[in-house]
């Protein structure tokens, strides 16, 4: 789908609340097509729930949404149509344990796409390969280490073709010696030019793929850019506390 | 002395001590009397035939009937009590307090009979189909809450990596939720259904006719025809082999799924 010249993702003034407190307190960012923006911050400053509220598993409190000039807080907007078209990585792989790995990346397909048996498993085929992971189509995600499990995950979303891609801590799950595999994935994905917004605390890929880094803390945007800079000139003092608890 | 000659010692006074009760109940039963009116095998071998044709066939066929009824009223009901819109939790609790506070016996008296006075109305099947009936909205109660805490027990990031793919609310609870809960409630459902096997003995408080008798129905009856508790042995021997497969293979089904995962 092209889109020309609106972006893939634009948020403005995001605020959301979970009872009386609010995690999000007005969120402004712009994702354009093809750009990769990483976002990094402290645990509960409220990363996941703004990669949350993009595709509206969280319902924001109030503010603007648009997802390739969609509105998707308008009522009438039909949310299965817009999510079936932003792929959606969890930290915990969140694979469907009762079907096999050819299943899990079908059901989708044949249910929201409409695509027929084979043309979906042909589909699953090319991206379980262009993972890594093709020999594993039989097996049930129990069998499966944790990186491959993600990449299945991976997988699974890019077989519904979608336009851009959401990774909450997509290697935070992983044993050490397993992330550099899903990061290689992902890192051709950022090279095939698809659209990704990034939770990580991956600061080597932030650096190398992203297009734009985002650092988040207590529910703001603290300050955001071009991750060479922020990572090597952070501006703020938050940011530079932060940056020296990781780094 | 040493601690394993005593913890071996100890293990051998506990089989004495066994047998010896054992020996005991032997040497004073009164066996003759026993058997005269609990084994009688000319009663046995006259009311067998009759009792399995119709009276077990009859014990499972409610049975299957009440579990299929009950499953469905009980997905409706967890389904309900789960739902975002108050209302329908309401009537779901409301419905499952009821009925899993009366007893069952009580529930299909008042399907049977005062259900039919008090507005007139014939249930189809006559005094079994009342019962069964009965026997579903009791069924229904206890699996509701048990369905709705294997729903529970799915993880939230299953419905979330579902509706993520764009899967609609209602194809993510039938295609993923569902039937990973299915596993969950397997052991619980077990037990709903031996119970439910022993609650089919209930029905006779709406009436039944010699054609509709169930096991413990047939065996009341022919204890008062044959003037002997045979009948009464015959009938506790044909529960075990119900449940007692029926456990063994649901043990069997439950390895089986739990290697694919
Ligand atoms: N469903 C929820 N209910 C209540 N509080 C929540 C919920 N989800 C997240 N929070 C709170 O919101 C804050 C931000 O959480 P989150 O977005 O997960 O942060 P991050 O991903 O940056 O670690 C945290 O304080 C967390 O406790
Ligand atoms: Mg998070």
């Amino acid at each position: 789908m092209t889109t020309n010249g609106v972006p893939a993702i634009e948020v403005a003034d995001l605020h959301k609340s979970f009872g009386h407190v609010e995690v999000l307190k007005g969120i402004d960012l712009t994702v354009d097509t093809g750009q990769v923006v990483c976002v990094i911050g402290p645990s509960g400053s409220g990363k996941s729930t703004l990669l949350r509220c993009v595709n509206r598993l969280e319902e924001p409190t109030s503010g603007k949404i648009l997802v390739e000039g969609i509105d998707i807080l308008d009522p009438e907007v039909d949310l299965d149509r817009v999510r079936a078209r932003i792929g959606m990585v969890f930290q915990q792989f969140n694979l469907f344990p009762h079907l096999t790995v050819l299943r899990n990346l079908t059901i989708a397909q044949q249910r929201v796409l409409g695509r027929d048996k084979d043309e979906a498993a042909e589909v699953a085929r090319h991206n379980l390969d262009r993972v890594g992971v093709g020999e594993k189509i039989d097996a049930y995600p129990a069998h499966l280490s944790g990186g491959q499990q993600q990449r299945v995950a991976i997988a699974r979303s890019l077989s519904m073709n979608p336009d851009m891609m959401l990774f909450d801590e997509p290697t935070s799950a992983l044993d050490p010696e397993l992330v550099g595999d899903v990061l290689d994935v992902m890192r051709d994905l950022a090279h095939s030019g698809m659209t990704m917004m990034v939770v990580t605390h991956e600061m080597g890929f932030a650096r190398e793929v992203g297009d734009d880094l985002i650092f988040m803390d207590d529910g703001a945007v603290v300050e955001s850019g071009n991750p060479r800079d922020v990572l090597g000139e952070p501006q703020h003092e938050r940011t530079r506390a932060f940056l020296s608890k990781v780094l | 002395m040493r601690k394993t000659t005593k913890r071996r010692l100890g293990r051998g006074a506990l089989y004495l001590i066994f047998i010896a009760a054992v020996l005991l109940l032997i040497l004073l039963a009164d066996w003759a009397t026993l058997q005269e009116n609990f084994f009688q095998i000319d009663v046995a071998r006259e009311q067998l035939p009759e009792m399995i044709t119709v009276a077990a066939k009859n014990t499972v066929l409610f049975t299957l009937i009440a579990f299929a009824g009950g499953l469905l009223l009980g997905i409706l009901l967890a389904l309900m009590k789960l739902s975002p819109i108050p209302p329908y939790r309401w009537v779901a609790t409301g419905y499952i307090e009821l009925f899993r506070g009366l007893p069952a016996l009580l529930t299909i008296f008042g399907m049977a009979y005062a259900l039919p006075i008090a507005f007139q109305v014939n249930i189809p099947g006559g005094a079994v189909g009342a019962g069964l009936l009965a026997l579903i909205m009791v069924a229904g109660a206890y699996m509701a809450e048990v369905i709705r805490a294997g729903i529970q027990g799915v993880p939230k990031g299953q419905a979330e990596a579902a509706r993520s793919l764009g899967m609609p609310a209602g194809r993510t609870m039938v295609s993923i939720i569902l039937p990973q809960a299915f596993r969950i409630v397997i052991p619980p459902m077990t037990n709903e259904f031996v119970l439910l096997i022993k609650d089919t003995s209930l029905l006779f408080i709406a009436g039944s006719t010699l054609a509709t008798r169930e096991i413990t129905t047939f065996a009341r009856d022919s204890v008062v025809t044959s003037a002997n508790a045979t009948p009464l042995m015959m009938a506790a021997m044909l529960y075990l082999l119900i449940t007692v497969p029926l456990t063994r293979v649901v043990a069997i089904l439950e390895r089986r799924m739990a290697r694919s995962r």
